[in-house]
């Protein structure tokens, strides 16, 4: 069930200012892609052009192809809405819904779409997916407590655990751990290690060890200046990345001499 | 360096500085308070001029106190703060007055069956063969109800769904949103007798003269209410914040359902509080209701035809159109206004008590 993405010569923009030119990668099936380079260089615009999440800011648009399984997911007549029921997002930032407990938050995406799920159902579903986010055993005792009651590493996990709930083919995650303590942030790589088998991820990371741990390819985005487009500068196999990249800008960036 | 970190003995903490002691301010007002009594005497005594007096010495004992005994940034701090607690009471004068007047004034008349019966055609008592008039605001009490009820069902949709528009549909830059936004901001203007002028123009191309009616005022009303609805219900939705949104369509939710089970349950309780605080402003109109559903005494609860009487016209006409017991007429209005600010306050609770059972959960 996972998918394949091509990336074809991709322009992102907000209004008129270009915000990411020219790239083209593929993203395997079954894979786990990071996204890294500076601030501000694009990474969190070009991961939301990968489920139609771009356009929701008003005057965001984009040119060029994005294809999955070779469907143009910017093709006339494709609704965004199913595309991101097929493509789950978790933010940088946790946003649990606050209007409702931890176990609605976890079947929201079923029951906002209207899907019939039966009580048991939906009780195997609420654990199998917290414990797919490593958040079963803090929670279990209070699934009927608001979600906005836990930490704040425990509501990015709600988040991930809402995210797969819904089964998505692919997963998009924008710096995910960002808010997470080192054991979190272990259990969501164990996750996403997991996810790989079924899934394919993207995700967007500061943390170098964390990509080199987690990641099979890695793609290296780099821009020139402010108000200039961020461009992908260099996308090979991790390892390659971190040992022998071929430009300049990489091997710096990866060693930390970025100035 | 062992021996600084320990704490020191024998010396003063070298962090205090002088220090007004805990009840200063209290003493200080007292004194101040004593004092202005005592100038008083010597000139005549009064309420209002005591208070003034005591005021003006309280702030200028503390200021110089303190800035003897403490620093110039703590002088300055008791300075302002007595200052605006003065602003303050200032402030809550007319209001605790009004109140006090309604209250004392219209407690008189406020009986069981003040409230429970109406007022009507005088008729003679056939036991005693005397005239009398039947007094009493049940045909008030229902019209203000029937009227701000109606002028609520009709302005919640429309203000409710004008806010979604305005928030979640048009784009900044849209025509469309900026003639709407204009004529929200007109709307908001306009004089409450104008609304029932428009109201009673209205009826009165539609069924012919003298087409009072309850409905008529609940369309008055809805104009002076629209615009209090629409900009309270989009300051809310504005409030929700946009990660919320995306977090729903990530989920492949659509627009919509976003809308509907997401942005509005989280912005309810501020929407509810906002529809409840429109109700309480239009719920003591006066003009536009006079206008458009005229006034009576006799009991009514058609707001389809026929006159309608309120609250407020109820205690307006009774001042300014009484009976042939003025005394009692008067009375009569006390009461009804008594019984309006009673309503307001029921709203006001009732705003609150909704605000609170909608309020998100952030409980463990
Ligand atoms: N909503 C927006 N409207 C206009 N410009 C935006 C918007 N969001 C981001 N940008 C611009 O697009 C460029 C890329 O931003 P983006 O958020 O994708 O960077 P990033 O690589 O994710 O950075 P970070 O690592 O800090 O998250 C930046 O120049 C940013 O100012
Ligand atoms: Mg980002």
């Amino acid at each position: 069930m996972s998918k394949n993405v091509n990336v074809k010569n991709l322009n992102v923009y907000y209004s008129d200012f270009l915000a990411v030119e020219g790239v083209s990668m593929d993203i395997a099936a079954r894979s786990v892609t990071a996204f890294i380079g500076p601030s501000g260089c694009g990474k969190s615009t070009l991961l939301r052009t990968l489920n139609r999440m771009h356009e929701v800011i008003p005057g965001a648009h984009v040119e060029g192809q994005v294809l999955i399984d070779g469907d143009d997911l910017y093709g006339p007549g494709v609704d965004p809405v199913t595309v991101r029921r097929q493509i789950g997002m978790v933010f940088q930032r946790a946003n649990p819904f606050p209007t409702m407990s931890i176990k609605d938050n976890v079947l929201a995406g079923v029951r906002l779409n209207n899907k019939r799920i039966s009580r048991s159902d939906a009780e195997a579903l609420v654990e199998k997916s917290l414990r797919g986010a490593n958040l079963w055993n803090e929670v279990k005792d209070r699934l009927d407590k608001p979600g906005q009651g836990l930490s704040g590493g425990q509501q990015q996990r709600l988040c991930i655990a809402r995210a797969i709930a819904v089964e998505p083919q692919i997963l998009l995650m924008d710096e995910p751990c960002s808010a997470l303590d080192p054991i979190s942030t272990l259990a969501v790589e164990d996750l996403i290690n997991e996810l790989k088998d079924t899934y394919t991820v993207v995700i967007v990371t500061h943390n170098m060890q964390q990509a080199a741990r987690i990641s099979d390819k890695t793609a290296f985005f780099n821009i020139a200046g402010t108000g200039k487009p961020g461009k992908l500068i260099e996308y090979a196999n991790t390892t390659e990345i971190f040992n022998n990249p071929t430009v300049k800008a990489t091997e710096d960036y990866v060693s930390g001499r970025f100035g | 360096m062992s021996a600084a970190t320990a704490e020191r003995t024998g010396s003063r903490n070298r962090l205090t500085s002088g220090q007004l002691p805990r009840y200063a301010t209290l003493y200080t007002l007292a004194a101040s308070i004593v004092v202005a009594a005592a100038i008083m005497g010597l000139m005549g005594f009064n309420w209002i001029g005591l208070a003034a007096l005591s005021a003006l010495i309280y702030l200028i004992a503390i200021t110089v106190l303190s800035s003897v005994v403490e620093n110039r940034r703590r002088a300055t701090d008791r300075f302002i703060r007595g200052l605006v607690t003065v602003f303050f009471i200032l402030a809550l004068l007319p209001l605790i007055s009004t109140l006090w007047t309604v209250v004392s004034k219209g407690i008189g008349v406020m009986s069981w069956s003040f409230i429970s019966t109406s007022g009507g055609q005088s008729h003679i008592d056939p036991k005693t063969l005397e005239l009398v008039t039947p007094q009493g605001a049940l045909q008030a009490i229902v019209g203000t109800l029937e009227i701000t009820g109606l002028a609520t069902l009709f302005s919640v949709p429309i203000g409710l769904l004008t806010a979604i528009y305005l928030v979640e549909y048009a784009a900044p830059t849209f025509w469309l949103r900026r003639v709407v936004n204009f004529l929200v901001d007109v709307m908001t203007g306009i004089p409450s007798i104008v609304a029932g002028l428009f109201a009673f123009s209205l009826f009165t191309l539609l069924m012919g003269p003298k087409a009072f009616s309850g409905l008529s005022a609940a369309v008055a009303l809805s104009v002076l209410m629209i615009p209090t609805v629409v900009r309270s219900s989009e300051e809310m939705l504005r409030l929700v914040p946009a990660d919320l949104r995306e977090a729903a369509y990530a989920l492949g939710v659509t627009k919509f359902v976003t809308i509907v089970r997401i942005v509005i349950p989280t912005a309810i309780a501020g929407i509810a509080t906002g529809i409840t605080l429109a109700i309480a402003r239009v719920i003591g109109e006066t003009a536009p209701i006079f206008m458009a559903a005229s006034f009576t005494d006799s009991f009514n609860a058609n707001p389809f035809s026929g006159a309608m009487q309120t609250l407020p016209v109820m205690s307006y006409t009774g001042y300014k159109f009484p009976g042939q017991d003025i005394e009692l007429s008067n009375n009569l209005a006390w009461g009804a206004a008594l019984l309006l600010v009673i309503i307001v306050v029921i709203l006001n609770l009732i705003a609150r008590l909704v605000a609170m059972i909608f309020a998100p959960k952030t409980g463990r």
